[in-house]
């Protein structure tokens, strides 16, 4: 199994490791071409204007948008808004692969940025928010992983997890292993 | 403040600038150059009262921008929003924490208010970024709090030559430390003038504990390939993108055409079939001015200590 990660920008290294770690194939994916190589995805961290500017040239987002309805698929902070049904803060288009509203930077700015363990379905975890997202509304048929206080901060639905913080940036890989998990059976 | 809260702050500072990695900081002086550089890609944004190339042109005493402007900014773009203070003004630093911006620039490009000393950077909540022109340099900065790195470069002037020197003589260097002994180790963190704990941790990893960006005269789509597969993480261009010369703005058109350019050569760094694509659509660059043939008293990389 070979998992990608959409490497535009952001924290894409940071997943890498993450993943190395754990002993799984990893690659770059920076073309459409390079999606029909990998076997699932990660969406990391970093700006998602930037990463939906890069995306409607070429193609890239329609092909992105076939790929997160048919293999599994983890987006963490720009990369939850990014598979997101619905964008608030401002409003902007998105792959709409899994049934949320997002709104972008929704705690403030960097000086608002925190580290917070809270206990999820997974256990305990640690949760790195940066510049974070909050979710604001979560559809039936989405599963919530994790709260940090009331806030849905880690979810899944079918085949796709996100994140509003990031587990790549955290002391554990708890996370990922998850997500390795659902990519090697394919489904949830 | 406790050792673990410590490690937090430096963990959620050098966190931003991982999400910053692979992309462009690109400056700009007012709301409506900020949108062009969101809309262009940006992954951050550096508010300013004059490039770097009005203020080598302009001469006088350069500053913080004004609060305003940088709140104008803030409020226009949802992306990151960086501002820089002079080399030692702790009060300007003070006054952009205050104000919200996501990252300051103890920049050598502002006309520096201390000869002796920098920020003392671990204070503030709100993270850094420093340049250095090599490995002693980075090293006192990170100790000092620093939570990213750039190269110094010559900023302002569109020649890439220093950016160049400066980030081969920072991964030269790392990689000179990585074959040293623990005991020649402490002969080095003399020489370098680093702290010893900082300098062991380079040679065992062979890398900066902090992203490590490149900035300083990048002004086309192939400078930023070039810094790229020189080992940058990522690159801040400053007059390249909206200046047509030394005092002038480009057609705003043809500056998003330039930060579109730079934007997908800083993604595909290594892939020279994209590269001449973005380099083909472009009318031209800034018209620069080579670092050779500026006096070494006007250079700007000097300020820092």
């Amino acid at each position: 199994m070979l998992v990608g990660i959409l490497a535009i920008q952001g924290d894409y290294e940071a997943h890498g490791r993450v993943l190395e770690k754990l002993g799984a194939k990893v690659r770059f994916v920076r073309t459409p071409e390079q999606l029909d190589e990998v076997d699932a995805l990660i969406i990391p961290g970093g700006e998602s204007t930037t990463f939906l500017n890069f995306l409607v040239e070429h193609g890239f987002l329609e092909k992105l948008r076939a790929f997160v309805r048919a293999k599994p698929t983890f987006g963490t902070c720009a990369g939850a808004i990014l598979l997101a049904k619905d964008v608030e803060n401002p409003p902007q288009e998105s792959l709409g692969a899994i049934d949320l509203a997002v709104r972008r930077n929704a705690y403030g700015r960097q000086n608002e940025s925190f580290i917070i363990d809270v206990e999820s379905k997974f256990g305990p975890l640690e949760l790195v928010f940066i510049r974070a997202p909050k979710i604001t509304r979560v559809g039936a048929g989405v599963e919530v992983l994790a709260t940090e206080k009331d806030d849905p901060v880690l979810v899944r639905q079918g085949k796709v997890m996100a994140a509003t913080f990031h587990p790549e940036l955290s002391s554990s890989a708890r996370v990922h292993e998850e997500f390795l998990k659902m990519a090697r059976n394919g489904t949830k | 403040m406790s050792e673990k809260n410590g490690n937090t702050g430096l963990r959620l500072k050098t966190g931003l600038a991982e999400m910053l990695k692979g992309g462009v900081i690109m400056d700009v002086t007012d709301a409506r150059q900020a949108e062009i550089a969101q809309k262009s890609g940006a992954s951050a944004v550096m508010a300013l009262e004059r490039v770097p190339a009005q203020i080598r042109a302009e001469g006088g005493v350069a500053r913080m921008a004004s609060p305003k402007k940088i709140r104008e900014i803030m409020e226009t773009v949802s992306i990151p929003v960086m501002a820089k203070c002079r080399i030692g003004h702790f009060a300007e630093a003070q006054i952009l924490q205050e104000l919200g911006v996501d990252y300051i620039d103890e920049s050598e490009v502002l006309t520096p208010a201390d000869e002796a000393h920098h920020v003392d950077k671990h204070g503030f909540k709100t993270p850094f970024v420093c340049g250095a022109r090599n490995l002693g340099e980075a090293l006192r900065r990170i100790a000092e709090g620093a939570a990213m790195i750039r190269t110094k470069g010559e900023a302002g002037t569109g020649d890439v030559v220093h950016a160049v020197k400066h980030l081969r003589e920072i991964t030269g260097q790392m990689k000179g430390l990585t074959v040293l002994s623990e005991q020649e180790l402490y002969a080095a963190a003399k020489e370098l003038q680093a702290p010893y704990e900082l300098v062991k941790m380079v040679a065992k990893e062979g890398k900066l504990p902090v992203p490590n960006f490149s900035a300083g005269g990048i002004a086309t789509p192939a400078d930023a390939a070039l810094v790229r597969q020189l080992g940058a993480e990522a690159v801040f261009v400053g007059s390249g993108i909206f200046m047509k010369d030394s005092t002038n703005f480009c057609d705003p058109a043809e500056a998003e055409r330039r930060a579109r350019a730079i934007v997908r050569a800083c993604t595909h760094f290594d892939d020279p079939k994209v590269l001449l694509e973005v380099s083909n659509d472009l009318a031209g660059a800034m018209k620069g001015l080579a670092v050779a043939a500026i006096a070494e008293g006007d250079l700007l990389q000097k300020r820092g200590w």
